[in-house]
């Protein structure tokens, strides 16, 4: 995957692209973005139809569907602010797949000029804002899933930098870390014993290391993890990184509760 | 329930052989990782570069092939063009009945996998023997390769040690050295019968017209020593254009196949023997066979070719490893033969529709290619192509309506609203694909449309 391009904008008046799972499943993630954000002193415009980011079409071969929602997306997404992503597989959408897509577009031009804005969360705060230790308590052994759209990008180091600075956590080691957890989106309904089997293969290293939490810059995988741990009736605690760093905001007494 | 064959065989799969897949790709992946990282200090900038002049070699293939024909020639090789499959076997075999050969001895070669060599010439009278120890095994048990490195990476020893006693080469013995054994002392009698050595090449070096081979176990040695006529069948792929190119596709090879610095035997052929020398064929041939290479080379896929047959990428595919080769149904299995299979097999491509799905486009195999291919994109490229040309669904469900509704905001958000109903409607009313998430999976409580709801009624907004 290309990493995305190095004068990406930043500033901190930003547009919030919540994504389509946060949007139906995991408002609190959401909402602990913003707060984040807010934390930093950036101000966060939410386009209100705004929708998803186009890779559920895009991985499917539906290209031609996905365009029209990636379409979407730049037009409502219009201007010259950072669009932070709180998902490193939908930042890589757009950072990535979108103008894979395009290559033979006619309005090309505009899609790579919206892939140039976007930015995952955790990669905008650490190489963009350049915080690099985050203040605050949260006391729990997580354990960190490398989702696989940070590969070839910085998000991935960029959230274990933000999440082993934070006193109180302790950052556990399991194995395999960068093996995929199987969601991979409709892979996991289309392959649906492959799919288990990776989850449970991640599930078991997790476990071995008796985390208090489980967390993941995708909301996606987290999803897939719970909810096999759940239907299995070894339920898990998951949490998006953003909820740990709002989380040890308040703590330590720098958010109101 | 399975929707594709690949994840039909994956549920199938004995645990021994899934166990033995998993932990033989797993450990190699790793020591290759770690023999590479250790060694060079930018281990990724070499893939880069070694992929940087494959990718020259195959955008350029006009030009080397004349220039590397025009080498081989002036080192004394005779060299065969093959459009087909067939036109390669049939070169083969017109070669040795030519020389009234009748008995052959064969290295392991993928491309003579592609062409089915073995078969057409044993139904043409050829005895024809697999030396590799890997494939020897496949030939005696009617099998097929599993692995491009590691043929019978899905049989246990003792399965093989059952196969060596029922083609009476021994007692059940199941200890690995007592099982190798007994293989050299069957194949040794056989090299030296043999009338022509067969062997593919790792690569073909343009400047100078040298056939490079890589093995472990130096069959191919043996079969070009015992032998009078040596032919070399290979994809038209394989050049690459200087001989200071080796050493680092070399480095890089031997790392990402078998976690080795370099490979037991590393063989430079430049001709058949000259009169100066004792041993070696008199008289040598070179196939360069095509067999769909030129409609990939067309295609927006054809980075593929610059595979070097490694194998990296299926000892790090999570679905690899769950599924093992043989789910692939093709001579190529793994992210590499996900791409490439489907595009050899041409008018079969339907056929394997799934393979290009056969991944949650993780993006490790492109990690680590020694030849850094974007597989990740060339599979998603596949996928576009299999639907645009109306080809099967594979399982995939449709997003025409999901992308009408992600695309008009009111829609969307009214069905942000209603999809609440996603938390009391009975499992059996439920559309598929999130039945088919339920089956091994809950879902969380349906939110949607909550962020929204907060981020316009909290009291402490800032903006």
């Amino acid at each position: 995957m290309s990493a995305p391009s190095a004068n990406r904008p930043v500033n901190k008046r930003v547009l919030m692209l919540a994504t389509c799972l946060c949007d139906a499943y995991f408002d609190d993630a959401a909402q602990a973005t913003v707060e984040v954000l807010e934390h930093l002193g950036c101000t966060i415009e939410f386009p209100e139809a705004q929708t998803c980011c186009g890779q559920p079409a895009f991985n499917s071969g539906d290209w031609p569907s996905s365009r029209r929602v990636v379409r979407h997306t730049a037009k409502v997404f219009a201007g010259t602010a950072p669009i932070i992503v709180p998902s490193a597989s939908c930042a890589a959408m757009l950072v990535h797949g979108a103008p894979l897509e395009f290559e033979k577009e006619a309005d090309k031009g505009e899609i790579d000029a919206l892939s140039n804005r976007a930015w995952e969360l955790a990669d905008f705060i650490v190489n963009g804002l350049g915080v690099k230790k985050w203040p605050g308590k949260y006391q729990a052994k997580i354990a960190f899933h490398t989702s696989c759209h940070s590969r070839g990008t910085q998000s991935g180091q960029a959230t274990l930098t933000l999440l082993s600075s934070i006193e109180g956590v302790e950052v556990m080691a399991f194995g395999e870390g960068e093996q995929c957890c199987g969601f991979g989106g409709t892979f996991s309904v289309t392959f649906p014993n492959i799919s288990k089997g990776m989850g449970d293969l991640k599930l078991e290293h997790v476990r071995a290391a008796h985390p208090d939490v489980l967390v993941s810059g995708d909301s996606s995988c987290l999803m897939h993890l719970s909810g096999l741990a759940e239907k299995e009736g070894k339920p898990i605690k998951t949490l998006h990184f953003a909820q740990i760093l709002r989380d040890a905001l308040k703590n330590g007494g720098m958010l109101a509760n | 329930m399975s929707v594709s064959p690949i994840d039909g065989f994956a549920a199938n799969l004995k645990q021994e052989t899934h166990d033995a897949v998993y932990k033989s790709t797993k450990v190699t992946h790793e020591k290759r990782t770690k023999l590479l990282f250790d060694h060079f200090p930018d281990a990724n900038r070499l893939r880069e570069i070694a992929g940087e002049i494959k990718q020259h070699v195959i955008e350029n293939l006009d030009t080397y092939l004349p220039k590397v024909e025009e080498k081989l020639k002036a080192n004394g090789v005779q060299v065969h063009w093959a459009a087909t499959a067939e036109d390669a076997n049939q070169a083969v075999l017109n070669i040795m009945r030519k020389r009234n050969a009748t008995k052959i001895v064969k290295a392991k070669t993928m491309v003579s996998e592609e062409t089915e060599l073995t078969h057409f010439l044993e139904k043409n009278g050829v005895e024809c023997l697999e030396t590799d120890l890997g494939e020897f095994i496949v030939q005696i048990d009617h099998d097929h390769p599993s692995h491009i490195v590691r043929p019978i990476i899905h049989k246990s020893r003792r399965e093989v040690a059952v196969s060596f006693e029922k083609n009476g080469l021994g007692a059940y013995n199941d200890d690995p050295n007592v099982i190798t054994q007994r293989a050299r002392v069957f194949l040794r009698q056989k090299y030296l019968q043999a009338d022509v050595g067969l062997t593919g090449a790792n690569f073909v070096v343009a400047e100078s017209g040298r056939l490079v081979l890589v093995t472990n176990e130096g069959n191919s040695r043996f079969s070009l020593a015992a032998t009078k006529c040596h032919i070399a069948m290979v994809g038209i792929e394989k050049i690459l254009p200087r001989d200071r190119d080796l050493p680092l596709l070399l480095n890089l090879l031997a790392r990402s196949a078998t976690a080795q610095q370099l490979t037991v035997y590393t063989e430079f052929i430049t001709g058949p023997r000259k009169s100066t020398q004792v041993d070696g064929p008199d008289e040598m041939h070179v196939i360069f066979v095509d067999n769909g290479r030129i409609d990939v080379l067309a295609s927006d896929c054809r980075d593929i070719l610059r595979c070097i047959r490694c194998g990296a990428c299926l000892n790090v595919c999570p679905v690899y490893r769950q599924a093992s080769g043989h789910a692939y149904r093709s001579v190529y299995p793994g992210p590499v033969g996900a791409v490439l299979s489907p595009l050899l097999a041409k008018e079969r491509f339907p056929e394997l529709a799934d393979l290009p799905k056969a991944s949650s486009l993780c993006g490790a195999c492109q990690e680590v290619c020694p030849v850094n291919i974007p597989i990740p994109d060339l599979l998603l490229r596949l996928r576009d192509k299999n639907k645009q040309a109306h080809g099967p669904s594979a399982g995939t469900p449709p997003m025409g309506a999901w992308s009408i509704l992600a695309s008009q905001p009111t829609a969307w958000k009214a069905a942000m609203a209603m999809g609440g109903a996603v938390n009391y409607v009975p499992r059996i009313l439920m559309p598929g694909p999130l039945r088919k998430w339920q089956d091994v999976r809950t879902l969380p409580p349906w939110k949607g449309g909550a962020f929204r709801k907060w981020l316009k009624n909290r009291p402490t907004k800032k903006s």
